[in-house]
């Protein structure tokens, strides 16, 4: 269960509170408008932004004062998830020991994780020689290595087409159900938010609302979202 | 790791601070005991303010015609020129004094030259000397700084220019005079600041009460004269020279990398007369004779004389070449050691790890050199250390271009990856081993090499504290050159070029290779 206590952030202008909980093992879309914080808010929670006010809970653990990869917690960025300078295995590897000795056990499961995304014998490549697709199946295949109870994801496939990003979607779902992971996923997109098939958390007017059950959420949207949506 | 990156972080600041403020602290000291100025040391300053004076607005003067032709004329070679402008940065000095010496020399080519038109032979010795060979070591540096200010003007302007009917004069008037207006002030600082502080140059060919620095007055006074006192007041009054003109050539421009960037021509038009393109080709074909022809002499009068080199020089190479390295090695530790600081703290403290790692820049090599000797003779024989010495103020004397390098890139991959770094847990060992060398491999192959060609060619400290019979390879080609060992000294010339540039080509070639991998 990952709870946000009463937070708030404060930049110049830009002001967003959040206070509310999502359920262990949630599939919850982030949507809303750009520039409205949802980024700030996977920030905090990944612990790249101290809040001005609040603080995260991971199943009752206080995540204040935890360095970024000491938190229970995975990220997938929009972009730049890869080293370039390292192998696909060695990108994967990061994930179980960041100094990157692996034992044997441990580098059978890199690619065993990456068998697992369809990538199976991809491990000494680099990632220029890898397409779009590829590259986000391998921060994929990292993030079930590391199994970290929640999952978070920055618009991860915004630069993929439409039927990779629906694939991707459907791996994303595979490998939270395989870990247990809570996910949270910010998307601009509605369609996204649908296929994720879970709860959204709603970003508009300087507030991140509690999830609700995305279905109900797009078949009778409160006034926020259809300014958001357009055409109602 | 964390801790030992602190550690080491923390000895870098230490160790530029003791180096700099430390020993002109020590200079201070014992300057109180110096003698009051007198007519020579009031002379060696003169002479200093007066020569890099003229150095800098002769370069400048100069240079702005060849970058004016290179910035506006494709022709074949023109990025082999480009790229050869770079080249004297890195070019011993000594060297390429040996190469005027050949041209402008006593009997040099021009005074062959003159003899057989029945004139006088030219005199190379005192200031129109030494200002020829700063000339010489600036003019190319002159000439890229312009020329970037020339590549900066948006090309849009120069076609609205021609759209509007405008000829050459006017061009001149309204796009490039500005542009000349902004750069060329930083240009005349950078170059009078690197002149003041003029050693080797002053100790070939100036010299006597009408042509000593105040470096040379200091290498005088300590080597000739004993007297400490007097070497420390000198240094004093050298760091006072360097720390206003640094402090007026702050930031303005320091060169970041070689000719990168300067390869294109901006196309412009109404430009194709036949008197201009004649005068561009002349002014292109007389500076690059100017920069070619004495380093051609250098390998073609050294070349015969190589296979006849005696052990003393090898061995003499062989010092050099570890204090290059070691320097290097030093260069990079610091350089990336403060990038590092800066880095993780930003604001205020970024500023002064920055002003940290150019203060070298405003204390000349012999301060430092008269300071530290003024710290250690005491405890131990200088002479003793005088190679570990050499390669640690080297690595001080590359440290603000080597910083200047690679703090940007360090920037740069913390921006891009830093947060991917974070949030898989990777610190100390296992970012600088997997995400921060890898990436910095480019810059820090670029540093590496400047600080070893600086270090393999320089004649500064090292004769302060030299041994005679442990002496580097510029050290030993001075004295070939001192005692008229001419053959010899091409040879010892040509060896010196092929070890500075090569070590140079090596690393930065080898860091361009890590980096496309």
């Amino acid at each position: 269960m990952l709870a946000l206590e009463g937070i708030v952030v404060e930049q110049g202008n830009f002001r967003l509170t959040a206070d509310f909980v999502v359920e262990a093992g949630a599939r919850v879309a982030v949507l809303g408008p750009s520039g409205a914080g949802k980024s700030t808010l996977l920030s905090v929670v990944a612990g790249f932004l101290a809040p001005d006010a609040g603080r995260v809970l991971c199943d009752g653990q206080d995540l204040t004062g935890l360095e970024p990869g000491e938190r229970p917690v995975s990220i997938v960025f929009q972009d730049n998830n890869l080293f370039p300078h390292l192998t696909v295995a060695q990108n994967v590897g990061l994930g179980v020991k960041p100094s990157l000795r692996l034992s044997q056990e441990e580098a059978a499961k890199v690619e065993a994780s990456l068998k697992r995304v369809g990538l199976e014998g991809f491990g000494g490549r680099r990632p220029a020689e890898l397409s779009g697709g590829q590259a986000s199946r391998v921060a994929l295949a990292r993030v079930l290595l590391r199994a970290r109870p929640v999952m978070l994801l920055d618009e991860p496939f915004a630069a993929l087409g439409p039927a990779l990003r629906t694939e991707m979607l459907e791996l994303v779902r595979e490998v939270a159900a395989e870990t247990g992971a809570t996910v949270l996923m910010v998307t601009h997109d509605p369609g996204d938010a649908a296929r994720l098939g879970g709860q959204t958390v709603l970003v508009a007017d300087g507030m991140a609302r509690a999830p609700v059950e995305t279905q109900a959420l797009l078949a009778d949207p409160p006034p926020e979202l259809q300014e958001y949506l357009g055409a109602g | 790791m964390r801790v030992i990156g602190g550690l080491i972080q923390a000895l870098a600041v230490a160790l530029v601070l003791a180096l700099t403020l430390g020993t002109l602290a020590a200079v201070a000291w014992r300057a109180e005991e110096a003698p009051r100025l007198g007519p020579a040391e009031w002379a060696a300053i003169r002479f200093t303010l007066i020569q890099a004076a003229l150095s800098a607005v002769l370069s400048v003067a100069l240079a702005v015609p060849v970058a004016r032709a290179l910035a506006r004329r494709s022709f074949p070679g023109r990025s082999v020129l480009v790229t050869l402008l770079g080249a004297p940065f890195i070019l011993p000095t000594i060297v390429a004094v040996l190469g005027l010496l050949a041209v402008f020399g006593r009997n040099g080519l021009l005074s062959v030259l003159l003899v057989l038109l029945g004139l006088e032979p030219v005199q190379i010795y005192g200031l129109h000397g030494v200002v020829l060979a700063h000339v010489f070591f600036n003019l190319p540096l002159a000439t890229r700084l312009i020329l970037q200010g020339w590549l900066a003007i948006p090309a849009e302007r120069f076609r609205l220019a021609a759209s509007l009917g405008m000829g050459p004069g006017e061009v001149t008037r309204v796009l490039e005079w500005p542009m000349l207006r902004s750069v060329v002030p930083g240009c005349l600082l950078v170059i009078f600041l690197i002149c003041t502080t003029s050693f080797a140059v002053a100790l070939a060919l100036g010299g006597g009460p009408r042509g000593t620095t105040v470096e040379l007055a200091i290498y005088q006074a300590f080597r000739f004269e004993f007297d400490l006192g007097k070497a420390a007041l000198l240094s004093l009054i050298q760091f006072g020279i360097c720390a206003v003109a640094a402090l007026a050539a702050w930031r303005v421009a320091l060169p970041g990398g070689f000719g990168g960037g300067l390869d294109r021509v901006v196309e412009r038009w109404g430009i194709g007369s036949f008197w201009l393109r004649a005068q561009d080709a002349a002014v292109v074909v007389l500076a690059a004779a100017f920069l070619l022809v004495p380093l051609g002499l250098i390998v073609a009068r050294g070349v015969p004389g190589i296979g006849s080199l005696g052990a003393p020089v090898f061995a003499a190479t062989g010092r050099s070449l570890a204090v290059a390295l070691l320097s290097a090695l030093l260069t990079l530790v610091l350089g990336l050691a403060l990038a590092e600081l800066a880095q993780r703290r930003r604001g205020r403290y970024a500023a002064w790890v920055e002003a940290l790692a150019a203060l070298s820049i405003a204390v000349s090599p012999l301060v430092i050199g008269t300071g530290l000797f003024i710290l250690i003779f005491r405890l131990t024989d200088p002479v003793a250390l005088a190679l570990p010495i050499t390669a640690v103020v080297n690595a001080l004397m590359s440290l603000p271009f080597a910083y200047r390098a690679m703090a940007p890139s360090l920037a740069e991959i913390e921006t891009v990856y830093g947060r991917l770094g974070d949030s898989l847990g990777m610190r100390g060992w296992a970012r600088l081993r997997y995400l921060v060398l890898p990436r910095l491999a480019r810059p820090m192959g670029f540093a590496a090499g400047l600080a070893a060609a600086l270090s393999m060619g320089d004649l500064g400290v090292i004769a302060l504290f030299a041994d005679p019979d442990r002496v580097t390879l510029p050290m030993q080609l001075y004295a070939l050159m001192s005692g008229y060992r001419m053959e010899e000294a091409a040879a010892a010339a040509l060896l010196l070029l092929l070890c500075s540039l090569g070590l140079f080509w090596v690393f930065d070639r080898g860091g361009r290779l890590r980096a496309g991998a």
